[in-house]
């Protein structure tokens, strides 16, 4: 007898302090909006902590029904929810650097309008996410998917005064609406092929089926559309465009939403149907491609970008690819460590960029940054960790697990592991190019004395969070509340990968191993597409947690490998931001179109706009508008009405007022209905 | 014996009376009396057909017309009465205000 956790609590709290600060939350004083959202995300977050202390006495998977939810034909789902040692890792996840974020805001969004229902959002992300993730089948986690695309179309356009915020909002949604579609229509051809979306009942369905290596089965064809449904969430090439305009939003909502959790849901979803998913080779490799080809690229453009936040949310993309690349492989487990690692050092990194904006009074271009690090020497030194930490220097948290994913990928093919590896020298390059131009040399900004008045002006353009305004003095450290959470984020970002060391480096890799059953069990007979001539895998060899075939000191070279990339980007940033400032300058000017084809983001999005949005506007407006909307609907109603109309305007002329013509009228009437009756009379006879 | 096909030609012959009566005649009262012709007309095939098989319910149905006819002959002519008070003629063709 399994003991009955209650899993239903945990989503359930955020939203009743969702519901409470959303429906009462004018009334309310800052004070207890802030109670109310910290309250409730606390309190899931000790519950989750509650759920991981019994965790080890638990059957797993272990799933409660709360109640019945759809009952329609053979189909049926419930209102359920698993925990497994995946949920539990993203759960904690979630309600960890959910709650360190919901603290920074009280402190961040302080000054701002709409307080409560910044905190009514957040809150609302939180249920939707945790629904998400304790899911136990698709259709529920449906739900939490479109639930967080919600909250996130919701908070990026939370300053909807702003053009660009409403725009960014709706683009963020609509794009999603693409993934979403796959998504859905994976979820039609699971309920045809499997007649269920309970994740047990579909794997073990699935399990009997051999990997699809020729042609495309139906497995692969799920495969694919679950994939474009992660691509759109998680910001993958071709969906990654509307994340870096999610920026717009406020910047705890970019740490929590864009970076640590929402964006991540995509790589969840890959990782909790990886049965499916190592059914479908082509699909995987697909995954592998797409990751690496995202990784590589947003690195790229990460490069040239000067708004501060921007480049964090290329860095993301980039990362999302590190873990698509690492699912690609078959390596679940080390990208679901790197997720955890990354939440860490994300958060922090965006967190600590929020301090700073809020430092400089609302600047975002980091041209006007510089010197900042004796001024907020707090907000600088977290800062640092997190870099040190996603440029993957050792012992930082995302030194293990980029390094775990690069490892996995050179056992499948080594071109997976040099653009992983050259993209690991350009996330260092770009994160110390950001920490030289933010918070070394000197300040370019305007001088102090200009953070009075004139800065609303350039604010309300700039599309920061509104500066304090009056009274501003200057840079400044932020408040406590700010920036306990960045401390205790860059702990996490310190020892947080040093749960999963791998064994060439004398660990025990207890995060590999954690996880280990939820992905071991499943994986197929064979692998063969993956799987390098050469280098025969058995069965066990492929799945998670056992050691691979090559020994520890070819790992060590790699491990080797790896970390100088990283810091032979620290190198070249270093050189080409501090010691020779110019430098820079002179290479943008001597690779002109290389460089405004990066700065410009490849005009990715000026190649969006002209091949599907203009188009679609043209064809909605003449066929959909003009044609359908106007000639078909519309005219079908007004016809109609305008044909009632005509017709008693002819009829009306019968009410004479004559009442010995009714009287007729009567009589032709009566004498009609005899004249059929006698007619229906004698055709039976 | 009589037989049915009397009564019945009789019976619609009434009934043609009563239409014509109906249709054609201006006066109000009269036009009322073609519609008791016509009922009675009506009635008359109703017992005869009663007569000719035997059975009681057409001799009912005639209760329930003649019923029916003192009601609506009540009701008439308190409306007629109405009318005459008002208009000051039993004319139908006068009585045309309700119209579009």
């Amino acid at each position: 007898m399994t003991p009955n956790l209650h899993l239903w609590l945990i989503p359930i709290l955020p939203l009743l302090g969702a519901a409470i600060n959303g429906l009462l939350g004018k009334r309310f004083s800052r004070q207890t909006v802030a109670a109310v959202a910290l309250g409730f995300c606390g309190a899931a977050f000790l519950m989750a902590l509650w759920i991981a202390a019994r965790f080890s006495s638990l059957s797993l998977p272990h799933v409660e029904v709360l109640t019945g939810w759809l009952n329609s034909g053979g189909f049926s789902a419930d209102y359920s929810f698993a925990l497994d040692q995946l949920s539990l890792v993203m759960l904690l996840i979630v309600t960890g650097v959910g709650f360190l974020i919901h603290i920074y805001s009280v402190g961040y969004m302080w000054e701002e309008g709409g307080y409560y229902r910044f905190f009514s959002y957040l809150n609302l992300f939180m249920f939707f996410m945790l629904t998400l993730i304790l899911a136990s089948n698709y259709l529920l986690m449906f739900v939490g998917w479109e639930g967080v695309g919600l909250a996130s179309y919701l908070l990026i356009g939370f300053f909807f005064l702003r053009d660009s915020a409403a725009a960014a909002g709706k683009k963020a949604f609509i794009v999603n609406r693409i993934g979403d579609f796959g998504f859905l229509i994976a979820l039609f051809l699971m309920i045809k092929h499997f007649g269920s979306l309970d994740f047990q009942k579909v794997f073990d369905a699935v399990k009997p089926y051999s990997p699809e290596t020729t042609g495309v089965g139906f497995l692969t064809a799920i495969a694919l559309l679950l994939l474009l449904g992660a691509c759109g969430k998680s910001a993958q090439i071709p969906l990654y465009v509307w994340l870096p305009d999610a920026m717009e939003g406020p910047t705890p909502v970019s740490a929590l939403i864009h970076a640590a959790t929402m964006v991540t849901a995509g790589v969840y979803m890959v990782a909790r149907s990886h049965v499916i998913f190592e059914r479908a080779p082509s699909a995987l490799m697909v995954v592998a491609i797409i990751g690496t080809l995202t990784a590589f690229f947003a690195a790229t453009i990460g490069i040239a970008q000067t708004d501060i936040k921007k480049v964090l949310a290329y860095s993301t993309i980039s990362q999302l690819g590190y873990m698509f690349l690492a699912c690609g492989v078959g390596a679940f487990s080390a990208g679901i460590f790197h997720l955890m690692t990354h939440a860490f050092f994300k958060g922090l990194l965006f967190l600590a960029a929020g301090s700073v904006i809020h430092a400089v009074g609302g600047e975002q271009d980091m041209r006007k940054m510089g010197g900042l690090w004796r001024k907020i020497p707090w907000t600088w030194a977290t800062m640092l960790i997190a870099t040190f930490a996603i440029a993957g220097i050792p012992p930082f948290a995302g030194f293990f697990s980029k390094d775990e994913i690069l490892w996995r990928a050179y056992q499948v093919s080594w071109i997976y592991w040099l653009i992983g590896l050259v993209t690991a020298f350009l996330t260092s390059f770009y994160m110390f190019r950001l920490m030289y131009m933010t918070f070394a040399g000197g300040y370019r900004g305007d001088a102090e004395a200009a953070h009075g008045h004139e800065e609303q002006a350039t604010d309300s353009r700039a599309g920061a969070p509104a500066p304090h305004g009056h009274g501003h003095g200057g840079v400044h450290e932020s408040p406590p509340i700010m920036l306990v959470p960045l401390v205790i984020l860059a702990l996490l970002s310190l020892v947080g990968g040093w749960v999963g060391v791998p064994g060439s480096l004398g660990g025990g890799n207890h995060f590999d191993k954690f996880l280990g059953p939820v992905f071991r069990s499943t994986t197929p007979p064979v692998n063969t597409q993956h799987v390098q001539p050469g280098e025969t895998v058995s069965p066990e060899q492929t799945t998670e947690g056992t050691a691979p075939k090559t020994g520890h000191s070819t790992e060590i070279i790699f491990t080797g490998i790896s970390v100088g990339a990283g810091l032979l980007g620290l190198f070249f940033a270093w050189l080409l931001y501090l010691r020779s400032p110019q430098l820079p300058d002179r290479i943008a000017i001597s690779m002109h179109g290389l460089y405004s084809t990066v700065a410009h983001k490849y005009w990715i999005d000026e190649l969006y706009s002209w091949l599907f949005v203009k188009p679609l506007i043209a064809i909605s407006g003449i066929v959909f508008w003009r044609g359908i909307d106007q000639g078909v609907i519309d005219a079908a109603l007004n016809g109609s009405a305008d044909g009632a109309r005509d017709l008693s305007d002819e009829v009306r002329h019968m009410q004479s007022g004559n009442v010995r013509s009714y009287a007729g009228w009567i009589a032709v009437g009566a004498a009609a209905v005899i004249a059929y009756m006698v007619w229906i009379g004698l055709r039976t006879q | 014996m009589v037989q049915l096909s009397y009564y019945l030609v009789l019976s619609g012959i009434l009934f043609a009376c009563g239409v014509v009566g109906f249709l054609i005649k201006r006066n109000i009262i009269t036009i009322f009396m073609s519609i008791e012709l016509m009922l009675n007309g009506v009635n008359l095939s109703f017992v005869a057909f009663a007569a000719h098989w035997q059975k009681l319910s057409g001799q009912v149905f005639v209760f329930f017309v003649m019923v029916v006819a003192a009601a609506e002959a009540a009701v008439g002519l308190a409306i007629i009465i109405a009318l005459f008070r008002t208009r000051e003629t039993l004319n139908i063709d006068q009585v045309n205000l309700l119209k579009l």
